[in-house]
């Protein structure tokens, strides 16, 4: 199958006063259509950095090269205007504080027509009308009465369900969704997650799922690739990153999260920090904090290889070698 | 007698227009020594009300605070007794509650002067002993805040509160702002502490998981009261009220299995304007007619369990179960 976006050799640098800081570091990633592709990683490893640069909203002095293929189309080298329709249309976003993406003084009518109209050239009424059908789709209750409210007078679910409505205005092919359910209690991330889920597919979207919360992932995401440092450290199926992590650091990182079934006493944290764009150890950057380091691990970055069972692993210890010391 | 004891309290805020908003309604709940009580809720639940009130930053309309024997003063413009100072509180963000100017010393020897006449020289070797409790290497004294991480700034944030020499600490999500892998580590840093020091602690949090981990017993609130109280096992294993299993079942697990999490429909009420009866009942998947009118006692069950739910006590009245068919004899 072919992918709907297809991202190759990654890269994301600053320009400082000492020289280019790397932050993404050459990451290859595909997303199909009707999929959910989850990038996880701590903070510092570049996962929102990478998002930004597909959407070429990267801050100022941040700069990206490599390919990012939207239907024969680089998303890295279009020009302002054909980037500024493809965002709008082809691709969407969700940030994670629905507080601070919304306009606080305009009504959520006004937020979710002006899209339709600018973007599809739509009558008023017929923009109304889209917008009436649009927040049913996310279920928000008595759309017709909610259009004239203002985001203030949303709880937190309801404003991340108003974004994600405002977001699919104008029907696109990606849906990228920034940690969308981090800022929100469990009881409502589990309806955003059955939201998306649904979205997903009935409308054949393709949804690119950053977070940090590998819960999230493990419930939502086709396909998981794990972050450390501005590198890819392991991707493959859900069932294989999650399931049957063999990178050390996938290994830990699910280790120390609290076990709903089993509670036996501490949790295994990992130690040490994770490793910000300023301060990465050569080698594999997860050398210093990982439990199975050896002398080689600091002298040559690991290059990722495909595995037997499909799934890519950037670490030379034998994986194998690994779960058996666990 | 309890450490810190919770009795029947009441928090109400106003709002602008003069409307009155309960957020908390009655709720009593002891810390011992030496022993960590989670407090779980969903946003608004007034969990942080209730955590603020039991260390005297908002005033209770009514109940009772009691921390040692004596009730807990409401904070002014005078200082804290000094009886008081065993009682301490950790915010959420160590960005935003340790000053950006002063080094890390700095900050945790002004919490030993505030709470030791002694002079400030004679503070030094004690913030480093304290730093290393706190798993931090003594050079970071000399540190400015900007310089540490995350979980380092809460770690100081925690030394700080360990400086009063403390019998009690209210933590008011001390580890949502950190990252996974960091979690854990302060998380396990806490039941040390605890265990070693003899601390009590009263652990405000959203995340069920992970309080899992940390608090010996757990307490559930839901919209200004407490649902549920049990040891911690307890709950997970057999969570009785209707909304502790609701929160249990939304909880994504990273099993790689691919299930999605039960949501919970509807929303928060206002809490200024609550359901009758039992609160949870709009939202409850195992509503009966009783609890649209009737409100839940909290009823002591075996095994130190409290629960406040129709399915787990005696009515007043003639039952009326709509989810147990009743046979007929």
């Amino acid at each position: 199958m072919k992918p709907l976006l297809s991202v190759r050799d990654l890269r994301v640098w600053l320009d400082t006063a000492r020289g280019p800081l790397s932050i993404v570091d050459g990451i290859n990633f595909d997303i199909a259509s009707g999929q959910v592709f989850g990038l996880a990683g701590e903070s510092g490893s570049g996962k929102t950095i990478t998002a930004l640069a597909l959407l070429g909203l990267l801050p100022a002095g941040a700069r990206a090269a490599g390919s990012a293929m939207l239907d024969g189309r680089d998303l890295l080298t279009m020009r302002a205007a054909q980037r500024r329709r493809t965002r709008g249309r082809e691709i969407a976003m969700v940030f994670q504080d629905p507080t601070s993406s919304l306009h606080p003084m305009l009504t959520i009518e006004r937020q979710l027509t002006e899209h339709l109209r600018y973007q599809l050239g739509m009558s008023r009424e017929e923009a109304y009308e889209r917008a009436v059908h649009l927040l049913t789709d996310v279920r928000i209750p008595n759309p017709r009465a909610a259009l004239r409210g203002y985001p203030h007078q949303f709880s937190g679910g309801m404003r991340q369900r108003i974004q994600i409505a405002i977001g699919l205005a104008c029907e696109p092919r990606l849906l990228v969704a920034d940690e969308p359910t981090t800022a929100l209690d469990v009881t409502v991330q589990a309806g955003i997650l059955r939201l998306l889920h649904r979205l997903c597919e009935e409308k054949d979207l393709a949804v690119m799922l950053i977070t940090h919360d590998l819960g999230v992932l493990s419930a939502l995401a086709d396909t998981v690739t794990v972050m450390y440092a501005g590198r890819v450290v392991e991707s493959g199926s859900t069932a294989q990153v999650m399931g049957g992590s063999r990178h050390p650091y996938t290994r830990a990182l699910i280790d120390s999260l609290p076990h709903p079934e089993a509670s036996d006493g501490a949790l295994v944290p990992i130690a040490g920090d994770p490793a910000g764009p300023e301060s990465r150890p050569s080698g594999c950057a997860f050398h210093p904090r990982c439990r199975y380091m050896e002398p080689s691990c600091a002298a040559a970055v690991p290059s990722l290889v495909r595995m037997d069972d499909g799934r890519e692993m950037a670490c030379p210890l034998d994986p194998l070698v690994v779960s058996r010391v666990r | 007698m309890s450490l810190l004891e919770l009795r029947d309290v009441e928090v109400v805020y106003q709002r602008s227009d003069g409307t009155p908003v309960p957020a908390v309604v009655g709720a009593s709940l002891d810390v011992n020594r030496g022993e960590i009580v989670g407090l779980v809720g969903e946003t608004g639940c007034g969990k942080s009300s209730l955590a603020r009130a039991a260390v005297g930053l908002v005033s209770t309309t009514r109940g009772s605070v009691i921390f040692e024997g004596r009730e807990v003063h409401v904070l002014g413009r005078r200082a804290r007794p000094a009886s008081e100072r065993r009682l301490q509180l950790v915010f959420q963000n160590p960005y935003e509650s340790i000053n950006p100017r002063r080094t890390v010393g700095a900050q945790v020897a002004d919490a030993f002067a505030i709470s030791h006449a002694q002079p400030r020289s004679s503070f030094r070797a004690r913030v480093e002993h304290l730093l290393q409790r706190v798993g931090l290497p003594e050079t970071m004294a000399r540190r400015f805040p900007h310089q540490l991480s995350g979980g380092q700034r809460q770690r100081i944030a925690i030394a700080r509160a360990l400086a009063a020499d403390p019998a009690m600490i209210v933590l008011d999500e001390p580890l949502s702002a950190l990252d996974a892998s960091v979690q854990a580590q302060v998380a396990n840093l806490l039941v040390e502490l605890a265990r070693d020091l003899h601390v009590g602690m009263l652990l405000i949090s959203h995340d069920l998981a992970i309080v899992r981990h940390v608090a010996h017993r757990t307490a559930v609130m839901y919209l200004g009261v407490i649902v549920e109280t049990a040891p911690t096992d307890e709950l997970w294993k057999a969570p009785k009220h209707p909304y502790t299993q609701a929160l249990i079942d939304s909880i994504p697990h990273a099993d790689g299995a691919g299930h999605l999490p039960v949501a919970l429909p509807g929303e928060i009420p206002d809490p200024a304007n609550p359901p009758s009866g039992c609160r949870f009942h709009p939202r409850c998947p195992r509503v009966m007619e009783m609890c649209r009118s009737e409100v839940p006692r909290l009823v002591a069950k075996d095994g130190g369990r409290e629960v406040a739910c129709w399915l787990h006590d005696k009515p007043p009245v003639f039952q009326q179960s709509a989810d147990v068919p009743r046979v007929s004899p």
